[in-house]
């Protein structure tokens, strides 16, 4: 086998073939993928399916603490978890760039073997493709992810009331800023590493506790900021965030100063943001803090009133207030 | 209309430094303040320090907020 | 660490003082901030929540993406789309609308356009890339001029040729002296902290002396800035007009002699247009004669600048009135209007898609009125 990827491997040939059966299947197999048949025959219990996709694009494709695989299958999960879904199955499709070296593949592919493995989901699908040099970058991957809902879970905007809190499981912005600081160009040394990590057990642990949670989100894009206010748009709510409250690295926090960033809508890959009955919030809290994915977890705000005109607002660390929008296009970094 | 961050010079080759801010470290021209030394603190522009931090000049305007507000207790 | 710039117990006290300051006062007083960062602050921090009614804030023209004209980006645009060029830039010009587009635009199509954190990270490009022209847009204050001389300072050293600037740099107390001679009402300038922080105190002195207007320099920190707020309610109830500094730990009053002297190396003073203030005499800086090869449109036997020029007479038949709706930039950068009296403010000009400068730099009055806007119209601080 080559040591790079090429346009042949992408072909449908003996290429592709031995592609998938050395490496992917190898790595990924299971009862259910070994067939490599066209569509995947799957087993599910009964109850209400749970169905999500999402394409993961991330330069450079291996960052500290993770890379686009581990990405990919956490970010998936994570998704499905946020209603209070038992991941079962994913797909995995590839785009991958002419010219990238087999080891990087491999490499993402052992990530994402481990990964599932970590979750407990199987890789039944999937398909791989190759562009041409110079029309993508180094590698895409788009999946999808199926589960169960338990009976029971029943989570929406519309149960939110007033007097519920704002729970945020952990430090704000770890991955957007661990990307930023690999950018070409900025130079920026930190011993920061990506959060990217899976959140089944937290959401467990979390719904054992309180299974009237009334909504929980991943704030990846975006950042905690965005998810807050789509919040509060669909429960036509207005939250207070304390912002004393809000976990901060220190390192996070310099980075955005220094580039003139608001760590707010700095994306995230391993945290929740729930919105909590306040008489179950301490409980739930001290759930979310045995766990090493929720350790730090706070409450960070609450649910103020209803209203037709909904918004966040922050209270600042000296007791003024601001209000937070959501990300308007792209962080760009700016001096001035 | 220009962001300043303070850091603080770690390690210093001719006229950069390597100047740390809450834990992020860069790379910093320190042409413009020749005299900083390993230790002191830099206002950084744009990746170079405009000026070395006055840490006694810090101080006393701490305690000139302190004493003006105390003054009515 | 406690950060004790924003202790509320002293932030408390010190807001307690200027409310007692400003009841001894029997009029309004209206303070102009010339500082895009302080602006950015006083909002950030919500400031205005702080203080009497009778204490109104002006955001002044401090951002020096607000004031570049119009035709300055519809040259970067155009070159952009050059072959063999890369644009290098800070991230806030980027979304700066041009009479056609954006450099984000720009990207968007192919042109090649790096965002920098450093001027001297564009000569690394340069480097790499000799059979290119790399061009840095110089934008900014005193802060940041010294930054782009030490990269032209550099490319000399280097003998790197290839290395240009397109040149919009400005300087501050020149359009203070603009904006008090207009027919404004100002009672007092909090001073930019970081322009301070080079030039010193000494170029500010001509407010007091000449206009007998009270100036304070003042850090970015929540105290930092009410104490500058303080010191000038206090000259104001004393009758008195200094320049103060409550900066000390940055800014000296000799400033920083280094920079000063790269700028007046390389640079020298010319008349400058400021969007929205129109032309203002020794207010711009342009290279000396001896560093032209570095100065971008001097280079008229360069292709790409040629090309530049040539569709910049074309474009000039456009006007900036042929944008998507009023834009009144100008009175909001002096302070005779705020955001919320432009009819185009929160409707056909957002953050999404700017009309003027001042929605599109995070620092810019409109973007920062945009992003803090407060609930039940607090802001409104009139």
């Amino acid at each position: 086998m080559s040591d790079k990827i090429l346009l042949g491997h992408g072909s449908g040939g003996t290429m592709t073939r031995k592609l998938i059966e050395n490496l992917i299947v190898k790595t990924l197999g299971n009862p259910t993928l070994n067939k490599l048949t066209d569509a995947a025959t799957l087993n599910l219990p009964s109850g209400r399916l749970a169905m999500t996709t999402d394409s993961f694009v991330v330069t450079p494709p291996v960052f500290p603490g993770g890379d686009i695989g581990k990405l990919a299958v956490y970010g998936t999960i994570n998704d499905l978890v946020m209603v209070g879904t038992k991941p079962f199955y994913l797909s995995l499709a590839f785009i991958l760039e002419e010219g990238i070296e087999l080891e990087l593949f491999r490499r993402i592919v052992d990530s994402i073997a481990e990964a599932a493995e970590n979750v407990g989901v199987e890789i039944v699908t999937g398909d791989t493709k190759v562009v041409e040099k110079g029309k993508g970058d180094q590698i895409y991957i788009n999946t999808t992810g199926i589960g169960i809902i338990p009976d029971g879970i029943e989570m929406s905007p519309e149960r939110i009331q007033v007097g519920d809190k704002v729970i945020l499981s952990g430090t704000m912005g770890d991955h957007g800023i661990t990307i930023l600081a690999c950018r070409k160009g900025l130079e920026m040394k930190t011993d920061l590493k990506s959060d990217c990590a899976p959140l089944h057990r937290l959401v467990n642990a979390m719904l054992d506790v309180e299974p009237k949670i009334r909504v929980m989100r991943d704030p990846t894009r975006g950042g905690v900021a965005s998810v807050l206010n789509e919040i509060a748009e669909q429960a036509g709510v207005e939250i207070k965030v304390e912002e004393s409250r809000v976990p901060i690295l220190p390192q996070v926090q310099g980075m955005c100063d220094l580039l003139g960033l608001d760590p707010f809508h700095v994306a995230n890959e391993g945290k929740l943001i729930a919105v909590v009955p306040a008489e179950s919030a301490e409980e739930v809290l001290s759930a979310m803090r045995a766990l090493p994915e929720g350790k730090d977890a706070a409450i960070i705000g609450e649910v103020v009133a209803k209203t037709e005109y909904p918004e966040v607002f922050v209270e600042t660390e000296i007791g003024t207030t601001r209000i937070l929008e959501m990300l308007a296009g792209d962080q760009l970094p700016r001096i001035c | 209309m220009c962001i300043g961050v303070p850091g603080q010079i770690i390690s210093i080759i001719r006229f950069e430094g390597i100047v740390e801010t809450k834990g992020i470290q860069r790379k910093v021209n320190l042409a413009l303040v020749p005299e900083a030394k390993v230790g002191d603190y830099v206002m950084v522009h744009a990746g170079t320090a405009i000026q070395i931090i006055n840490n006694e000049e810090a101080q006393a305007t701490l305690k000139l907020l302190e004493e003006l507000v105390g003054d009515e207790e | 660490m406690k950060n004790r710039y924003r202790d509320p117990l002293l932030i408390q006290k010190v807001t307690q003082k200027i409310h007692q300051v400003t009841e001894s006062l029997d009029r309004t007083v209206r303070l102009m901030e010339v500082c895009g960062t302080h602006t950015h602050s006083i909002f950030h921090f919500g400031i205005r929540d702080l203080l009497p009614e009778k204490v109104e804030l002006i955001s002044g023209p401090g951002c020096p993406v607000c004031v570049t004209p119009m035709e300055f980006i519809d040259q970067a645009i155009l070159l952009s789309r050059q072959p063999d060029v890369i644009i290098t830039t800070f991230g806030d010009l980027m979304r700066v609308p041009g009479k056609r587009g954006s450099l984000l635009q720009a990207k968007a199509e192919g042109a090649d356009v790096e965002i920098l954190y450093s001027p001297l990270d564009s000569l690394k490009l340069a480097r790499e890339n000799p059979e290119k022209l790399v061009v840095f847009l110089g934008v900014g204050f005193e802060t940041t001029i010294p930054l782009s001389a030490l990269a032209i300072q550099q490319a000399e050293v280097e003998g790197i040729r290839n290395f240009k600037i397109l040149n919009a740099h400005k300087i501050v107390p020149p359009a203070l002296r603009a904006l008090t001679t207009q027919d404004i009402r100002l009672d007092g300038f909090i001073l930019p902290g970081h322009v301070s922080a080079i030039i010193g105190l000494k170029p500010y002195h001509f407010l007091a002396e000449e206009f007998g207007m009270p100036g304070v320099v003042a850090g970015f920190e929540p105290l930092e800035i009410l104490l500058g707020i303080l010191k000038i309610l206090e000259q104001l109830s004393e009758g008195r007009a200094e320049i103060e500094n409550v900066y000390r730990r940055v800014v000296c009053s000799e400033g920083n002699r280094r920079a000063v002297e790269m700028i007046n190396k390389y640079f020298v003073l010319t008349e400058s247009e400021w969007r929205g203030l129109g032309m203002i005499p020794d207010s711009g800086l342009m290279l000396k004669d001896e560093w032209k090869d570095f100065d971008l449109l001097t280079q008229e036997n360069l292709d790409a600048v040629k090309a530049v020029q040539e569709e910049m007479e074309q474009l000039s038949e456009y006007s900036s009135q042929n944008m998507d709706g009023p834009c009144i930039c100008g009175l909001i950068l002096t302070g005779r209007k705020i955001p919320l009296d432009c009819p185009s403010f929160d409707k056909v000009c957002t953050p999404e898609s700017p009309l003027g400068a001042c929605m599109v730099s995070a620092e810019g009055t409109c973007a920062a009125y945009y992003r803090y806007r407060g609930r039940g119209g607090r802001f409104h601080v009139r």
